[in-house]
């Protein structure tokens, strides 16, 4: 699998590592290099210097023969946008953008983006785990 | 109408102050207090400080019976999702987002979001201002110091109806070809006249170009 990743964040970093220890092609794309330092030796895929909302970058990015589009960038909005642009424009057949506020991420939900909102996610988690 | 007006800049700042002169309701949002400010000391409560990708902050503005909402920060990407959620949560008819790279273009409009580019209103604007340049480089040879151009007689020239042999060219320059205003392509030769609006591509070197544009284009 090919994937690309928006946002060298903890979580995309930490992703990138585990899809490509799993064979998956990764290519992770931030606007800012020294994010790159969270990634360690284990990481096999690229790391690209770019903005996930500029076509340029995504094409760079191999966005065009990817199979899935990871945002998980620090912005909502940021997310939003290339995710609808990973889908609308270039037809990726996953994409998956995290959103942090709960109404957007319904609200995405409903107009068909597979979103993750952590703060949503963490929250169930701890609730299940002390209800047990 | 009640008009929601995410962005509080100059443009927005602008805006609400002539909605508010054809006696429509204004609600501006802006993160900036500053801006806010400025705008109540302006023109009274029409503004509030939030962010306009809010449920909570659209909620409060009575986002729910708005009639357009028009989203004019600087992001793309804000003003993008400003107006989903205008159009989609709050159900307002009519959403415009400013688009400051052209590039967002074709993503707004599958999405259904109306754009303004002011840039391109701006650029547009200047373009029809400007008279199309009567002197155009086609081609440089810098190694024969030598450089081919094409110059577009005005209706002003004096050339017109002479055939390029009348003509006192400057040292050098040689005259190729004529196109004529219907796109029709004419060898300079005699009994050819030259008419307004032809294009006469010419041979020239860079210093006596200047020399070749007053022959052709003067009065």
């Amino acid at each position: 699998m090919k994937a690309v990743i928006m946002g060298c964040s903890r979580v995309g970093a930490r992703l990138a590592e585990i899809l490509s220890e799993d064979g998956c092609q990764v290519t992770v794309l931030d606007t800012d290099a020294t994010s790159f330092k969270r990634l360690s030796q284990k990481f096999q895929g690229t790391a690209l210097l770019g903005n996930g909302l500029d076509e340029t970058a995504l094409v760079k990015a191999g966005i065009d023969s990817a199979d899935a589009f990871i945002a998980v960038t620090q912005g909502d909005n940021r997310n939003i946008m290339a995710s609808q642009i990973a889908r609308h424009i270039f037809k990726v057949p996953r994409v998956v953008c995290r959103i942090y506020d709960p109404l957007r991420r319904d609200l995405y939900s409903d107009l068909g983006l597979e979103t993750i909102s952590s703060t949503t996610v963490v929250a169930q988690m701890v609730k299940e785990n002390l209800l047990g | 109408m009640y008009v929601i007006i995410v962005g509080g800049g100059r443009l927005g700042f602008r805006l609400a102050q002539w909605l508010l002169s054809e006696s429509h309701e204004v609600l501006v949002i802006d993160k900036r207090q500053e801006l806010v400010d400025r705008i109540v000391a302006e023109m009274g409560s029409v503004a509030i400080v939030g962010d306009g990708c809010e449920g909570k902050t659209l909620e409060s503005a009575g986002a729910r019976r708005a009639d357009i909402f028009i989203s004019l920060t600087s992001e793309d990407e804000d003003n993008l999702v400003a107006c989903q959620i205008a159009r989609h949560y709050f159900k307002i008819p009519r959403t415009i987002a400013r688009v400051m790279d052209e590039r967002s273009e074709p993503l707004f409009q599958i999405l259904g979001i109306d754009i303004i580019n002011s840039t391109n209103i701006i650029l547009e604007y200047i373009k029809h201002e400007l008279p199309s340049p009567p002197v155009m480089h086609l081609l440089k040879e810098q190694d024969m110091g030598m450089e081919v151009v094409d110059v577009t007689i005005p209706s002003s020239s004096a050339v017109i109806g002479k055939a390029v042999s009348e003509i006192s060219l400057p040292e050098g320059a040689m005259v190729a070809l004529i196109i004529r205003r219907d796109s029709t392509p004419v060898l300079p030769q005699d009994g050819v006249l030259i008419e307004e609006g032809d294009q006469v591509i010419a041979a020239i070197s860079p210093e006596n170009e200047p020399l070749l544009r007053s022959a052709l284009t003067g009065k």
